[in-house]
């Protein structure tokens, strides 16, 4: 049965592909009339065209005047970055989107886990409630957004229910404040996708043999010992899965942050997309396009590290 | 009995082992993970369909409270009419199906190339063709680039562009696929006399259903909820559900007016959910039992 060898949850992300296997001759055979190069031909093209092109003109048009009030495009070096930098806006921005998208890895992970350990069972209950909890995934960010942005209001829905609960009023701006908003704004956004990581989770928990938990149950270990020797070492593919789309996801968030927050208060939680909009739409194209390469490099700078790090932790354990 | 029953394993058997230590708690877990869906899911979904229900004094400031009178139906044809819904869901449809059509068949493809021809060359072009699913779009240059293509505020220019940006996802899915399916069932083909593109067609691409259906639900989900590639790409020239939303939302005439953003939200997020309650189950044996050997 095909359906049983399906791989959709990719356990190895950029794997090389692996040496031909088989008997030599076999998948060499005039691979040009069986496999021919130009099925590649369209998708090639079209990564050319529409992703790789602009991303090598981000790091042409970062050092020009590009902009909105004049036709002329000239050369001025690395004064966008220095601009950024001397206002302070890079750095401020840079650490925004790391300490977000660090926020969102870790409620999205921890989130999506408890939530798989706890609907782990294949009872019709746990069917169906995952399926509740797939609602969020579903829906648009920007939707997700607007409905926290109600809800966390002063005087929101829950305000008066954290209200009737302590038993006196309680108004905090929750998307009012510029220290703790960001950490808000990540909980919203672990909130709509913690759905995706709890299927991920889930896959990962099937994968471990019923064998190996029946013979630790016979020895006597507690669930909190199985989890930790037994269960959560053979996680480490769906761990890696999850924080690393969790992580490098969030750096290319969006949505959620301007519909709740449309980055402020006070502009503590503009990460770079937003920013990138917001010069955008004000006709500063080269200060747009300078973000964009500075997200390009952020996120080309963490994405190795940090796969490296949890597939060498795979190994390990 | 069923294709699906080595997938299930039955969760009876592991009960009366861990009995008398965790039924207590084992007891307890539909009732904890129903309160604790009804709190974190129920309460948001909550607010969503009673606000869209209100009067538009009712929803000044939005509560749980159930509307007085429920006004559902005429928020919905307000929307639909104010919000140019039909023409912002003809304008959704006419970016999502094409980019998702084309981003599955040529990402399958390539992928079928990529898997079974591994050269070194074909090594590299794999880590390329793969490097998107992490690495940022470049969204600014990529108007210029439009522009200079004489593409920028078209529905192809924003078709072309998702495909770029989603053709790595696809990719990477189907070529990992590719591999588990046996040569033996091309090369049965080919010995028939059947060329590469009968091969692909007839033999490799039915076989590549449960992934392409995985495949077509994520970028689905990001291409029709999208809209900060849609700002820059065809912002004001298109109208698409997710873009009209964020008019609706953020336009002075309509501030504050929860009943219309909430119903509007209803409204777009209804045909991901049909279609999501249709083919739930297949949707999520796909995801999860996909690792169980």
């Amino acid at each position: 049965m095909l359906t049983a060898t399906d791989t959709p949850v990719p356990d190895r992300p950029l794997a090389p592909p692996p040496a031909p296997r088989g008997p030599a001759g076999r998948t060499r055979r005039r691979p040009d009339r069986t496999h021919p190069m130009w099925f590649m031909a369209p998708a090639l093209a079209i990564l050319l065209v529409f992703f790789f092109l602009p991303t090598a003109f981000n790091f042409v048009y970062a050092f020009t005047d590009w902009s909105g009030f004049k036709s002329a495009i000239r050369p001025v070096g690395f004064d966008n970055f220095a601009d950024l930098a001397s206002s302070g806006t890079l750095f401020s921005a840079l650490r925004i989107t790391v300490v977000y998208a660090v926020l969102v890895a870790v409620f999205q992970n921890l989130f999506g886990l408890g939530l798989a350990l706890l609907l782990e069972r294949d009872t019709w209950v746990n069917r169906t409630l995952r399926v509740f909890f797939l609602i969020p995934v579903l829906m648009s960010a920007l939707a997700v957004g607007y409905v926290f942005q109600a809800l966390l209001k002063p005087e929101g829905s829950l305000n008066q229910l954290l209200s009737q609960l302590v038993r006196h009023d309680v108004d905090y701006a929750w998307l009012g404040d510029t220290r703790w908003t960001i950490v808000v704004v990540a909980v919203v956004h672990a909130w709509k996708w913690m759905g995706l990581s709890m299927l991920i989770y889930l896959a990962g928990l099937k994968t471990i043999p019923e064998e190996i938990m029946e013979a630790s149950r016979i020895d006597g270990a507690s669930r909190w010992h199985a989890f930790r020797r037994l269960r959560f070492p053979l996680l480490a593919p769906a761990i890696t899965f999850n924080v690393a789309t969790a992580l490098l996801g969030s750096m290319n968030g969006f949505d959620i942050v301007q519909a709740t927050t449309g980055g402020g208060p006070a502009r503590t939680t503009e990460i770079l997309n937003i920013f990138i909009y917001r010069t955008f739409g004000q006709g500063l194209f080269a200060q747009a396009t300078t973000m964009s390469l500075v997200l390009f490099l952020l996120v080309s700078l963490m994405a190795f590290p940090v796969i490296r790090i949890l597939r060498k932790r795979e190994e390990i354990l | 009995m069923t294709p699906h029953a080595p997938a299930r394993r039955s969760p009876a058997r592991r009960g009366p082992a861990a009995s008398g230590r965790a039924s207590f708690a084992t007891r307890l877990q539909p009732f904890t993970a129903t309160a604790l869906a009804l709190v974190t899911i129920g309460i948001p979904l909550w607010l969503v369909v009673a606000t869209a229900g209100k009067s538009r004094g009712e929803a000044l400031i939005p509560n749980l409270t159930p509307p007085t009178h429920w006004h559902l139906l005429e928020n919905l044809g307000e929307v639909w009419r104010e919000g140019e819904v039909p023409a912002a869901f003809f304008g959704s449809l006419l970016v999502v199906v094409p980019a998702v059509i084309g981003v599955l068949i040529f990402g399958s493809m390539a992928s079928w190339i990529l898997a079974r021809r591994a050269t070194r060359l074909n090594a590299v072009l794999y880590a390329l063709a793969i490097s998107g699913v992490i690495l940022p779009p470049a969204v600014v240059t990529v108007v210029l680039l439009l522009r200079q293509l004489g593409l920028a505020g078209s529905a192809v220019g924003m078709i072309g562009v998702y495909m770029g940006i989603y053709m790595s996802t696809v990719i990477f899915f189907v070529t990992g696929f590719v591999r588990t399916i046996p040569v033996s069932l091309e090369e049965a083909a080919q010995i028939d006399g059947a060329g590469p593109v009968r091969v692909f067609f007839h033999v490799v691409l039915p076989l590549l259903r449960p992934v392409l259906a995985t495949a077509t639900i994520l970028v689905c989900l990001y291409v029709w909820n999208d809209v900060f590639y849609a700002f820059f790409v065809i912002g004001g020239r298109l109208d698409t559900l997710p873009l009209n939303l964020f008019r609706v939302a953020s336009a002075g005439l309509y501030l504050d007016n929860w009943h219309l953003i909430f119903a509007y939200v209803i409204l777009m997020s209804l045909p991901l959910v049909v279609v999501f309650a249709v083919a739930q189950r297949k949707i999520i044996s796909g995801i999860t039992s996909g690792a169980v050997k």
